[in-house]
C-alpha cells in the first residue's frame, strides 16, 4: 500500500486511487465539483488542487489536481499550504462570478454542494461587480426544474445523463461562459433516470419540481432510512416529511443495490402517501355509505365482526410487509390465507423463487450486475419493471470500454481517457422480448417473439451450451443461429448474466432462464466464475409473500373465490385491490358472496369502496416492517414520521383484537419481527435485525431531523398553542427529534450507516456527505449495509423439457407490457408520474390486423375468457406477431395466460380525451 | 434561390461525400453544418433538424456542435459578413476607429445586421494577419492595413450596384 504524507502526517492509502479519493477516504476536506464517485474524474473544475513537493528539500511545491493525480508511494503533499488554499479560493471566485446571489430562493439552499465548497474554500466576499450572464430556462417536464443561471459548468449532468444513463436529449450547447445544458427544445427529459440530476448537479440548476411546489428545506425535513416500494429491487431511499406530508424522496446509499442513483418512479412516485382520497380513519358501512369513525370504534367493529362470523379468509398482498401478511395468516390460519394473486402469478413467483435456489448459480446484486460481461434478458423489459436494474445493465455493457482502458493501464477513475479508449466498445447484451425495449439500442442482438418462442430460444441456448439439456422443437434457422451466438457469448464471458421476470406471463420462459444458467454451469470449467441469474418480481414484497406461502396447498385467489361459494364466509383483504388481480366479474361475484368485507389499506381502490369496514393502513412512510427484494434480501422499513392517530400498521390493527382470536407475537415491531423469524426456516437470518442487549442500536438515538430543524415545537400551533411532547419511538434506534447522537460521532460507529435517516456531516450539507460514513470512497457504508440476504435452500429440479410451441391456438395471446410510469399501482397516484404515463392502448403487429378487421386508431373491444375491455388500437411493427400487447392499467381479462379476440368499434373519437385527469399527489 | 428546410440534392450530395471519410456518420457534423451554411448563409432550425436526421444523431447534439463554433450562424446574417478583428495588435493599431466607422456607415452595432440585410458586423478573435493590423475579413476576403477611409472605399464598392461578387 502506498505511503503518502499530507501536511506532515503519514498515511497509508489504497493503491489505484487518485489523491482526491484518498483524501476524502482519510476524512480530509478537499473541495471538489466535477468529480463524482460514480462518474470519475475529468479535471474540469480545478477545485481539488493541492500542493505536491518533489522531495523533503522542496519548499515551493507545485499545484496538482487531486482528482487527476494517482497516489504513489512517497508522495509529499499539502492541502493547507497557502498556495493551494489561495488557488482553490481563486477557482471558486471565478466560478462564482456568474453565479446568482439567489440562495434564499433556491431549492438547493441548505443542501448545496456549491455552498459547502464555497464556504470550505474560504471565498466569502464577492469582489466581482460586473454583469452576470443570464439564460432562458426550459420546461423539462413534471420532475425537474431548470435554472441555468446557477450553472458552474462542471459537466456532471451531461456525464451522468448521457454517458452513464444513456440519455440522448440533454446536451451541452454553446461554449465558454455561455455553455448551456439543456434540450434542443422544451419538453420532458426522456431518460427514466433524469431525477438523479437533482443530486448529481452540485448546485441548483436541476432541482426537484414536485418538492419546489410545496417546498421545505432539507434542514426542516424529517427523514428515515426507508425502502422504495415501487418495484422489487428494494432501493434504499431517504424520504423527507414536514407537516405530515411526504415532501420528497432522495437516494440513500446502498453499496450493493442502488449506489448513488434511483429511477424516477422511485423518486417521484410517493404521491399515494399524500393522496386526498386516502382513508384517514376507519370507515364503517351504514345504510350503504361508509361513515368515518374513531380508531377505537373501528377496532371495536373489527372485534365484533370477527366474533359474529364463524369462517374467515385472509387475503394477503405482495405490497404489504412481511409482518402484515404474517399477522393476517396467523389470525385466519394458514389454511385460510391466500396471497391475493391468481394461480398463475403465484406459479410464476414460485418458479422465480426456484431460480434463486439453483445450486452453484450466483444471485448478483445490482452492483455485481455492473461487472457482468455477457448478458441475456429473457422476456422482461427491466427499464419498465425494475428500472434501476436497467441502469446497472447499461454499466455492464459499457464495461467493455472499461476493460479496454484497463488493458492500457488507464485507471478506472480517468473518465475521459476511459471513454476515449473504450470508444463504442460494448459487452454483448441479448434481449428477447415481445416488443422493442429502451435497451435495444445498446444490444448486440434482439429477438422479438411470443413468450413461447422466446422460451424455445432459451431452451435452444441451453442445449447449445450443454447437449444434455433437451432441445426445443421447431425453432427456425434464424433463431437457432441466434441461440448459438448467445451460447457462445455466455460461455466465453468471464461473468455471464441471465435476467428474467414475470412480465411475459410465461412459466416456460422462467424455467428456460434457469435452464440456461444450469447448462452454463455444466458447460463452464469448474474454476470459472459461476454464472449469475437474477429474477425480478412484480412488487416490493412479492418474494416475501411467496416465501410465506410456498408450501401452502391452497393460496390462490381462485381458491378463495371457490371457498366463498360453499357456505357463509367473511374476508379480511390486506392492502390489495382485487380488481387488479382477477377479472372484474369474478371479483364482483366474490365480494358479493362474502358475508363480511374488511379491507385494510392505505390507498383508495374499488375493492376498498366495496368494504363493510375499512381500516386505514400506514403507507411505507409510516410503516415499520420488513420487505424482501428480488435477490432475497430482507430490508427493514422505518417510519419517517410518527403515526397519525387514526392509522396503524396493518398488523397492528389485527394485533389489537382481543378475545379468542387474539394474536400472540405482535405486541411491538420487534415482537412481530421475532414472529417472522420463526414463520419459515428460511427467514431465520432475520433474527440478526432483532434488537438485543448487545446491539448498539438500543443505546443510540439517531435523530430523524437535522439539528437545525426549525419551528418544530410550533408546527402544530394552528391547532393548539400548547407544545406537545415530541412523539416517542420505542421501537428503533431512531428518534422523532433533532436531538440525539451527533453526526461526527455517528460516523465513527460501526454499523450505523444502514440506519442513517439522511446524509449530513459538518461542512457537508448535501447528499455528498455520504463519504464521511464510509471507510473508502468507493466502498460500502462503514459497518455494512441495510438488510441481510436470506439463506435460501438450494434445490436442483433437473432439466426442464421444452413444450412444443402451440401454433393451433385461436386468438391473440394477451401480454401486459409493464411501464415505469403509469404501470404501477402506488406511483399512479402521484401526479408527476401519472403525467409521464403514455396513453393506454392496445398494440398488435400489422400482420395481425387484417384477420380481426381492425386498423390503427380504431377503438377496439378486447374480449378475454372472463372479461372484456375497450382500448384504442395502435398497429406497431415492433410487436411480435400473435401478441395483443395490453397496457399495464388493463384489468385482467382471464385467469392465467389468456387469448383474446378483437372487434373494431370504429375509429376512436376519444383517443385524445380518454386519458383520465391525474389526481393531486 | 430560396431553399426550404429540406436539404437540397446538392447539399445532400456534398454532405454524403463528407460522411464517406468517417466510420460514423455523425463525425461529419461540422462539415455538414459548413455545407448547409455555404448554401444558405446560415443554419435554420429546420435545416438543423434535417441535417441531424441525415447524420443519424440527436438534433440537440448537432445543436451543441453548431453553437460551439461562433462562425456557424444559427441566426440569419446579411449578404456580407464583416469579421472585424479585436485582438491586441489590431486594437493597438486602431481597430476601434474602424469599428466606429463601420457602425456609423451601416447604422448598426457589432453583432447586428443592417436594415437592408446587406451587412452583418461581428467582432472576431485574431485573423492571423497581425503584420497588416488592423485587419478585417469580408465574406472570405481578408483586408489589412486598414484606415477609416479604406473602410469607406470598401463599403462603397460593396454597396455599388453590381458591386463585388454582385
Amino acid at each position: 500500500m502506498p505511503r503518502i504524507r499530507i501536511d506532515g502526517q503519514a498515511y497509508e492509502v489504497k493503491e489505484g486511487l487518485n489523491l482526491l479519493q484518498a483524501c476524502l477516504g482519510l476524512g480530509l476536506n478537499l473541495p471538489y465539483f466535477c468529480w463524482h464517485p460514480a462518474l470519475g474524474s475529468v479535471g474540469a473544475c480545478r477545485q481539488c488542487a493541492l500542493l505536491q513537493y518533489r522531495d523533503e528539500e522542496d519548499r515551493q511545491g507545485r499545484l496538482v489536481m487531486g482528482c487527476m493525480t494517482a497516489v504513489a508511494d512517497g508522495q509529499i503533499l499539502s492541502l493547507k499550504a497557502d498556495k493551494a488554499r489561495h488557488f482553490r479560493a481563486g477557482v471558486i471566485e471565478a466560478l462564482m462570478t456568474n453565479h446568482p446571489h439567489d440562495c434564499p430562493v433556491c431549492e438547493e439552499g441548505g443542501e448545496c454542494h456549491l455552498q459547502d465548497m464555497t464556504v470550505m474554500s474560504g471565498h466569502h466576499h464577492r469582489r466581482y461587480r460586473g454583469r452576470k450572464r443570464t439564460f432562458v430556462n426550459q420546461d423539462l417536464g413534471p420532475f425537474i426544474n431548470h435554472e441555468m443561471n446557477r450553472c458552474i459548468t462542471c459537466y456532471r449532468c451531461l456525464r451522468f445523463y448521457r454517458d452513464y444513463a444513456g440519455g440522448e436529449d440533454l446536451h451541452a450547447l454553446a461554449s465558454r461562459n455561455h455553455t448551456y445544458f439543456g434540450r434542443a427544445s422544451d419538453g420532458p427529459l426522456e431518460s427514466e433516470f433524469a431525477g438523479n440530476l437533482v443530486e448529481v448537479c452540485p448546485t441548483g440548476v436541476f432541482t426537484d419540481k414536485p418538492l419546489s411546489q410545496s417546498y421545505t428545506r432539507k434542514w426542516d425535513l424529517q427523514h428515515a432510512p426507508s425502502i422504495c416500494v415501487h418495484c422489487s429491487l428494494g432501493c434504499n431511499i431517504s424520504p423527507g416529511e414536514r407537516y405530515g406530508r411526504l415532501k420528497r424522496v432522495q437516494n440513500r446509499y446502498h453499496h450493493g443495490i442502488n449506489g448513488y442513483f434511483l429511477c424516477d418512479r422511485g423518486r417521484f412516485g410517493f404521491g399515494h402517501v399524500n393522496h386526498p382520497e386516502r382513508p384517514q380513519q376507519p370507515l364503517v358501512r351504514e345504510n350503504g355509505r361508509l361513515r368515518p369513525v374513531a380508531a377505537s370504534e373501528g377496532l371495536a367493529e373489527l372485534a365484533r365482526r370477527l366474533e359474529t362470523t364463524e369462517r374467515w379468509i385472509g387475503i394477503g398482498s405482495p405490497r404489504a410487509t412481511l409482518e402484515s401478511n404474517l399477522a393476517l395468516r396467523e389470525l385466519v390460519g394458514a389454511d385460510h390465507f391466500f396471497t391475493g394473486l391468481g394461480s398463475h402469478p403465484n406459479a410464476l413467483n414460485r418458479a422465480l423463487l426456484e431460480l434463486l435456489r439453483l445450486p452453484g448459480v450466483n444471485t448478483p446484486s445490482l452492483r455485481e450486475i455492473e461487472a457482468c460481461d455477457a448478458l441475456l434478458l429473457l422476456g422482461e423489459d427491466i427499464t419498465q419493471s425494475a428500472p434501476r436494474m436497467a441502469l446497472s445493465v447499461r454499466q455492464a455493457v459499457r464495461g467493455a470500454g472499461r476493460d479496454r482502458a484497463a488493458a492500457l493501464n488507464i485507471p478506472p477513475w480517468q473518465a475521459q481517457s476511459v471513454q476515449i479508449a473504450g470508444q463504442n466498445a460494448r459487452h454483448p447484451l441479448f434481449i428477447s422480448h415481445v416488443t422493442a425495449t429502451r435497451l435495444d439500442p445498446i444490444a448486440e442482438a434482439t429477438y422479438r417473439a411470443s413468450p413461447q418462442e422466446q422460451a424455445a430460444l432459451a431452451f435452444a441456448v441451453a442445449h447449445c451450451l450443454c447437449p444434455e439439456a433437451p432441445a426445443p422443437e421447431g425453432l427456425d434457422e434464424q433463431a437457432q443461429s441466434l441461440a448459438e451466438k448467445i451460447a457462445e457469448a455466455l460461455l466465453h464471458a468471464k461473468r455471464p448474466l441471465i435476467v428474467t421476470g414475470p412480465s411475459s406471463g410465461a412459466l416456460p420462459l422462467v424455467e428456460a432462464a434457469g435452464q440456461v444458467a444450469r447448462a452454463l454451469l455444466n458447460a463452464r470449467p469448474a474454476e470459472a466464475c459461476p454464472p449469475a441469474l437474477i429474477p425480478v418480481f412484480a412488487e416490493c414484497n412479492s418474494l416475501g409473500l411467496t416465501l410465506l406461502t410456498q408450501d401452502a396447498a391452497e393460496a390462490d385467489l381462485e381458491q378463495a373465490f371457490a371457498l366463498s361459494e360453499h357456505g357463509p364466509v367473511g374476508a379480511i383483504i390486506l392492502e390489495n385491490d382485487l380488481f387488479r388481480r382477477a377479472p372484474g366479474p369474478l371479483v364482483q361475484g366474490f365480494l358479493e358472496r362474502l358475508t363480511q368485507r374488511i379491507v385494510i389499506d392505505s390507498i383508495p381502490s374499488p375493492t376498498l369502496n366495496a368494504a363493510d369496514l375499512v381500516l386505514p393502513a400506514t403507507s411505507f412512510a409510516e410503516s415499520q416492517g420488513t420487505l424482501i427484494n428480488n435477490e432475497g434480501r430482507a430490508q427493514p422499513l422505518f417510519p419517517v414520521h410518527a403515526l397519525h392517530a387514526e392509522r396503524r400498521n396493518s398488523w397492528q390493527w389485527l394485533a389489537a383484537v382481543a378475545g379468542h382470536r387474539a394474536l400472540k407475537g405482535f405486541a411491538s415491531p420487534a415482537d412481530a419481527l421475532a414472529t417472522c423469524v420463526t414463520a419459515a426456516p428460511e427467514l431465520a437470518p432475520l433474527s440478526q435485525a432483532l434488537p438485543s442487549a448487545a446491539h448498539p442500536f438500543t443505546r443510540l438515538a439517531v435523530p430523524r431531523m437535522p439539528h437545525r430543524n426549525s419551528g418544530r415545537t410550533a408546527a402544530g400551533a394552528n391547532l393548539d398553542v400548547r407544545e406537545d411532547q415530541q412523539p416517542q419511538d420505542h421501537d428503533s434506534c431512531l428518534t422523532f427529534s433533532m436531538e440525539g447522537a451527533p453526526a461526527p460521532w455517528l460516523s465513527r460507529q460501526s454499523g450505523i450507516g444502514a440506519r442513517l435517516p439522511f446524509s449530513w456531516y459538518p461542512g457537508w450539507n448535501s447528499n455528498q456527505a455520504v463519504h464521511k460514513f464510509k471507510d473508502a470512497v468507493d466502498g460500502p457504508l462503514r459497518g455494512g449495509e441495510s438488510g441481510m440476504r436470506l439463506d435460501l435452500v438450494c434445490r436442483d429440479n433437473g432439466w426442464h423439457r421444452p413444450l412444443p410451441v402451440d401454433t393451433e391456438a385461436q386468438g391473440l395471446l394477451a401480454v401486459v407490457q409493464p411501464a415505469i410510469f403509469g404501470g404501477e399501482e402506488l406511483s399512479n397516484l402521484a401526479a408527476p408520474v401519472f403525467q409521464r404515463a403514455a396513453l393506454p392502448c392496445l398494440r398488435i403487429h400489422p400482420d395481425d390486423a387484417p384477420a380481426w378487421s381492425v386498423a390503427d386508431g380504431d377503438r377496439v373491444l378486447v374480449r378475454g375468457a372472463s372479461a372484456a375491455t375497450e382500448l384504442p388500437l395502435r398497429v406497431d411493427p415492433r410487436v411480435a406477431r400473435g401478441i395483443a400487447l395490453l397496457p399495464p392499467t388493463c384489468p385482467p381479462l382471464g385467469t392465467g395466460p389468456t387469448r383474446v379476440s378483437l372487434r373494431s368499434l370504429g375509429s376512436d373519437p376519444l383517443i385524445a380525451t380518454d386519458h383520465p385527469e391525474p389526481t393531486d399527489g | 434561390m430560396h431553399l426550404g428546410p429540406e436539404l437540397s440534392p446538392l447539399e445532400r450530395q456534398e454532405i454524403e461525400a463528407e460522411c464517406a471519410h468517417y466510420p460514423e456518420r455523425r463525425a461529419a457534423a461540422i462539415e455538414g453544418l459548413k455545407v448547409v451554411q455555404k448554401h444558405r448563409g446560415w443554419v435554420s432550425d429546420g435545416s438543423l433538424q434535417a441535417l441531424a436526421e441525415l447524420l443519424q444523431m440527436p438534433v440537440g447534439e448537432l445543436e451543441g456542435v453548431a453553437t460551439f463554433y461562433n462562425l456557424i450562424f444559427r441566426q440569419p446574417v446579411g449578404r456580407h459578413v464583416i469579421l472585424l478583428c479585436d485582438s491586441v495588435c489590431c486594437w493597438i493599431k486602431g481597430r476601434d476607429d474602424l469599428n466606429r466607422r463601420l457602425c456609423q456607415r451601416l447604422g448598426i452595432k457589432p453583432g447586428e445586421t443592417s436594415a437592408d440585410g446587406q451587412f452583418t458586423l461581428l467582432p472576431t478573435v485574431c485573423l492571423g494577419d497581425c503584420d497588416r493590423a488592423p485587419t478585417l475579413m469580408i465574406d472570405h476576403q481578408q483586408h489589412g492595413n486598414l484606415t477609416p477611409e479604406k473602410i469607406d472605399r470598401l463599403l462603397d464598392q460593396l454597396q455599388a450596384p453590381g458591386g463585388e461578387d454582385g
